[in-house]
């Protein structure tokens, strides 16, 4: 075996130091393929080494929780009545940016794997994507390409896409955002772990064949390091998501066999990475002969199959014995199932090639939690950040035609309708979702055979989060919680997908440290555990700088009944609206300041934990005793873009008197959080005061719903028809039909 | 009645529309895979929607050389009933159980979305209750769908009666601004000329519960039931 | 002068190509078992009027690059004919 150096080492990602680490671990100086299984178990996106000091301090227990953090391949949550629901995001920004087709639709295909590996069937898919302006026809190209590659995997895998969010800002331009979450259900007793164990027990791979995917091209293609041209190396992963399907379907039907003893998806590093993670686990060890694996390239080195990223692939460790009822399932669904190794009692994976051992580490020393390194990053406050603090609205003068800021608001591409985006998905395949006929602030979907539903929402402003990471990120959590109640649902826990800038940038990681400070104090409040994610770190680029750190949250919401199930639009004329939540002198990071006065350098917008978790408990109220008609949260573009939101699914309109408190451009456009647009029926209106009477949150009557008309302190600022013509079709104007 | 659901693989309604037939409509239903050749005595074959081998090649394609297909094409041949929904009817053009073609869609995009559709006939065991002057609300979700044929076949549909549903707008008007995917004269759905085999690109399955508060779609089912059971 | 080309575009031999890989598997059901490793590309043919052939062939060879074929993923060859 040929051994290695520390220059080596280096063009393999790894530092000096962690070198010496491999081989103090082994005890000898590691050869070729060794190395290159410790470089990546021991990347950021294997071992969060850069990130998992910080990630330990979020809130990680909750009465509910069945898989906590860092423990599964995914959260896993429990509905009641014997149902679970296992979710997470997870992001696939770097491939997305090369091609962004394939790169989105692999992203899909890997979200999803994570939950059916555990035994959940996905019910439903959400995605948050971010990208430069439109005005470039490269963004355009991204977007289009992204967009299809989620709908053209998502659609033919067959579970729908319910919701998302789409973002554009210059920061993006280089990096562009693609993060995917999935939401499974599974019965109690229907779960299986990422574990191995059993001296003996059999090891099978299955689903596609393993080619030369997502080996780490630059490092591996230096000629310091492979005697052989590295030519055939793809560039490019191809999904293939009628393979998951099969995939899905097989994987479901052999754990109902119960002759699993545990079983993992391969996404980032492969084999190596499911290998060790279920051996770490199950505390035992592995011997496999990799000449067994399927491949679909011609000589392939054990580096190869070891790293290799190919999609649509599982592993699975089998009770002994009993390999004939697997091999029959995968058969069933025409799909390779070869058994390629057996479970050892060494704690070691012990590697094969026609016979020869090539590798020979131990399990534990490779994963997170158990050998691989952990950091304490240095961090700093940038500039900036003081910067932004000496804002003040007063500087900002109020224009004169406030009907003018309402069109361009409506007419921006950050608020106008993503329908050009969200009809290219299957929303309602499953027959279970059923905002498709009722928007509301979450998608909730039916859990079939029982009266329940899950409210999913996914969050970030990331304009907040730049202007102050802390609060910004609390704010995604408050927001994610303030669209799960006012659909009705309690929210019940979170995932997160963590973008941001390179972390050895001392500034880059203050904004992480903040994100995620912000993260734990909303989420401890809220009461919604973090159970897992994925952080992405080197969405940075050398001319344009870090994108805004950008801390997705994916949250899930429970409908214990789904007759609790709220609505965001007004039903009826005559309708009294009313604003739930404090009104405040404030414009700072609103999409209004930002696009109609060009003024980025101010703070987050205004926001008090304290009073939103409050007012959330009062909306709940308001629901359970059916006090209300419609509930709908004052988020981008300010309260003005709420109330059309509102008004325009039922053609309805509003007429509303503005504040003399507070300058009128804040209290149409401002973005000042804790507050929830309701519409009240008359008959309904003194129960309303009442119950508000009782509680400390602020209530203000803002006027009426009417038949069309939108209209501010008499001012009239046309018709929902025109307003709804505009608002629908931005994107189309853009991108085409 | 007992109804069979063909699974091929890579289906992804099969599942939405057993669940309409046995929780909403309380009937008998089978699972019938694509590899078998027993049809289990069902009295009414649905092609569900999906993606069947991928939609690879041409949507349809494949899955039409399927052992069960080679039944089920038997089974049309001697008058039993068989409902293709999107893909499903994709197969059936394919195997050559209706006439014309799907094409992709005019804007060469993926489209989910409700449609309205107007009733052409109630001459059909699938629209015979259906109100004819009443658009019904159906959602579509198909890259392919845009339904195709040459003159003389549009003809026979035509003279035959054996266009089932146009796309319209919310009034019924069958304009050019709601057809939706470019079809040949707005057809959505169709039978053969023996009028036992149908086929349709929007889905009733997806309409036809009340918690998706839109149950449009469930007036097709109740015509097969009634008009079979009376 | 006025040339046909005739352009075919295939998916890169390292990279999966799902849906040769499902038409392979359909095979069998046809009683073709012995087919193995279909690669499904595109046809592509154009016309051009270029000076010569070498101005044809260059024109044609840059339009493979920037659009016909996605250089990542796919691959190209055609053959020029004058009309």
């Amino acid at each position: 075996m040929q051994l290695t150096t520390v220059e080596t080492a280096k063009d393999l990602g790894l530092l000096p130091e962690e070198f010496d680490r491999i081989k103090e671990i082994l005890g000898r100086t590691p050869n070729f393929t060794e190395l290159s299984i410790f470089s990546v178990m021991w990347s950021e996106h294997c071992s969060y080494k850069n990130s998992i000091t910080w990630l330990k301090t979020l809130p990680k227990d909750g009465p509910r929780m069945l898989a906590k953090a860092g423990e599964e391949n995914a959260g896993m949550v429990d509905l009641g009545d014997g149902v679970a629901c296992v979710f997470k995001i997870e992001s696939h920004n770097h491939p997305s940016a090369l091609e962004p087709y394939q790169g989105a639709a692999t992203g899909v295909g890997g979200i999803n794997r994570d939950i059916f590996t555990m035994g959940a069937r996905p019910i439903a898919q959400l995605n948050s994507l971010r990208f430069g302006n439109l005005d470039s026809e490269r963004n355009k190209w991204l977007l289009k390409g992204v967009v299809k590659g989620i709908g053209d995997y998502g659609n033919a895998f067959g579970i729908p896409t319910v919701g998302g969010e789409l973002f554009f800002d210059d920061c993006y331009t280089i990096n562009p955002l693609v993060n995917a979450m999935s939401a499974g259900i599974v019965e109690s007793g229907g779960t299986v772990s990422a574990t191995s164990y059993g001296v003996g027990n059999p090891v099978y791979i299955v689903g596609s064949s393993t080619g030369k995917d997502g080996i780490h091209g630059a490092a591996f293609a230096s000629k310091n390091i492979t005697e052989d041209s590295v030519n055939d190396l793809p560039s490019v992963q191809v999904g293939d998501p009628f393979q998951e399907k099969l995939l899905l379907e097989a994987t479901l039907e052999v754990i109902r066999t119960g002759a699993v003893i545990g079983m993992q998806d391969m996404g980032a590093a492969g084999i190596i990475c499911s290998n060790s993670e279920m051996s770490a686990k199950g505390e035992h060890g592995m011997r496999v002969d990799l000449d067994k694996v399927p491949v679909r390239q011609e000589n392939m080195k054990p580096f190869e199959i070891l790293l290799s990223e190919s999609q649509e692939r599982m592993l699975i460790v089998v009770e002994k014995g009993r390999e004939k009822e697997v091999e029959a399932v995968f058969e069933k669904w025409d799909l390779n199932c070869v058994e390629i190794g057996q479970v050892t009692d060494t704690k070691r994976l012990e590697y094969y090639m026609d016979g020869e051992l090539v590798a020979d580490v131990p399990a534990d020393d490779l994963v997170l939690g158990g050998g691989a390194p952990v950091y304490k990053r240095e961090f700093r406050e940038p500039a900036y950040y003081k910067e932004n603090q000496k804002f003040s609205i007063d500087d900002v003068k109020e224009p004169e035609n406030l009907v003018a800021v309402a069109e361009h608001l409506v007419s921006h591409p950050n608020i106008a309708s993503k329908r050009w985006v969200s009809e290219q998905y299957d929303s309602m395949v499953g027959t279970a979702t059923m905002t498709t006929n009722k928007p509301s602030d979450a998608a909730v979907v039916n859990i079939k055979g029982t009266d329940k539903a899950i409210a999913l929402t996914v969050d970030c402003n990331s304009r907040y989060v730049y202007a102050d990471p802390q609060k910004g990120c609390a704010i995604a959590v408050a927001e994610a919680a303030r669209n799960i109640t006012c659909a009705g649902g309690e929210p019940v826990a979170i995932t997160n997908c963590l973008n941001f800038g390179n972390p050895y940038v001392p500034e880059v990681y203050w904004q992480f440290v903040g994100a995620i400070k912000g993260m734990g104090e909303a989420c401890t409040k809220f009461e919604t555990p973090v159970t897992g994610g994925n952080v992405s770190f080197y969405n940075q680029s050398s001319d344009e700088g870090p994108v805004f750190p950008t801390p997705t949250i994916g949250m899930l919401g429970v409908l214990d009944d789904v007759k609790t199930f709220m609505t965001s639009d007004f039903k009826a004329e005559g309708d009294l609206i009313y604003l739930v939540g404090e009104s405040v002198n404030d414009i700072a990071s609103s999409q209004y300041l930002a696009s109609f006065h060009n003024i980025t350098a101010c703070p987050a917008p205004y926001f008090d934990l304290e009073k939103e978790y409050a007012m959330h408990q009062v909306i709940k109220q308001l629901i359970s005793q059916n006090l209300i008609s419609s509930a709908h949260d004052v988020s981008d573009g300010g309260l003005y873009i709420a109330l059309l939101e509102s008004s325009m699914p039922n053609g309805l309109g509003f007429s509303i008197e503005s504040d003399d408190d507070i300058r009128k451009d804040a209290f149409l456009f401002g973005e000042a959080q804790g507050r929830v647009v309701v519409s009240v029926k008359p008959e309904n209106q003194g129960a309303f005061i009442e119950l508000l009477a009782t509680s400390d949150t602020e209530l203000s009557l803002l006027g009426s719903v009417t038949a069309g008309q939108l209209s501010v302190d008499e001012e009239s600022f046309g018709d929902v028809k025109e307003s709804w013509a505009i608002y629908n079709n931005v994107l189309h104007g853009i991108l085409g039909a | 009645m007992k109804f069979g659901v063909v699974i091929f693989p890579g289906s992804n309604c099969d599942e939405d529309v057993i669940y309409v037939l046995e929780h909403i409509m309380g009937q008998e239903v089978v699972r019938l895979w694509h590899k078998d050749h027993d049809l289990q005595g069902v009295d009414f074959i649905i092609l569900p929607g999906g993606f069947s081998f991928g939609d690879y090649l041409r949507s349809g394609a494949i899955a039409r050389f399927s052992p069960l297909m080679q039944e089920v094409i038997q089974f049309a041949g001697k008058g039993g009933y068989v409902m293709g929904i999107c893909n499903g009817f994709q197969i059936l053009t394919e195997a050559g159980l209706l006439p014309g073609a799907l094409l992709h869609n005019s804007n060469r995009k993926f489209i989910c979305h409700n449609v309205y559709l107007k009733t052409e006939t109630n001459n059909s065991l699938i629209t015979s209750g259906l109100d004819l002057q009443k658009p019904l609300m159906i959602p579509i979700a198909h890259g392919e769908g845009n339904y195709f044929a040459d003159a003389d076949v549009l003809k026979g549909l035509q003279d035959n009666d054996q266009i089932l549903f146009r796309y319209c707008d919310e009034a019924g008007n069958i304009t050019q601004d709601s057809n939706i995917n470019g079809s040949l004269v707005n057809i959505a759905g169709i039978c053969n000329s023996t009028r036992n085999v149908f086929g349709m690109m929007p889905h009733p399955e997806r309409a036809a519960d009340s918690i998706l508060a839109n149950q449009d779609g469930l007036g097709i089912f109740e015509s097969i039931l009634k008009t079979v059971n009376a | 002068m006025k040339f046909i080309a005739e352009i075919d575009v295939m998916p890169l031999k390292e990279i999966l190509d799902p849906q040769g890989k499902a038409v392979t598997g359909s095979m069998k059901n046809l009683g073709l078992e012995e087919i193995q490793n279909v690669r499904i590309g595109k046809h592509i043919t154009l016309e051009i009027e270029a000076q010569d052939e070498a101005t044809a062939k260059q024109r044609v060879d840059e339009a493979c690059k920037k659009l016909l074929a996605n250089l990542i993923m796919e691959s190209y060859s055609f053959e020029l004919k004058a009309v």
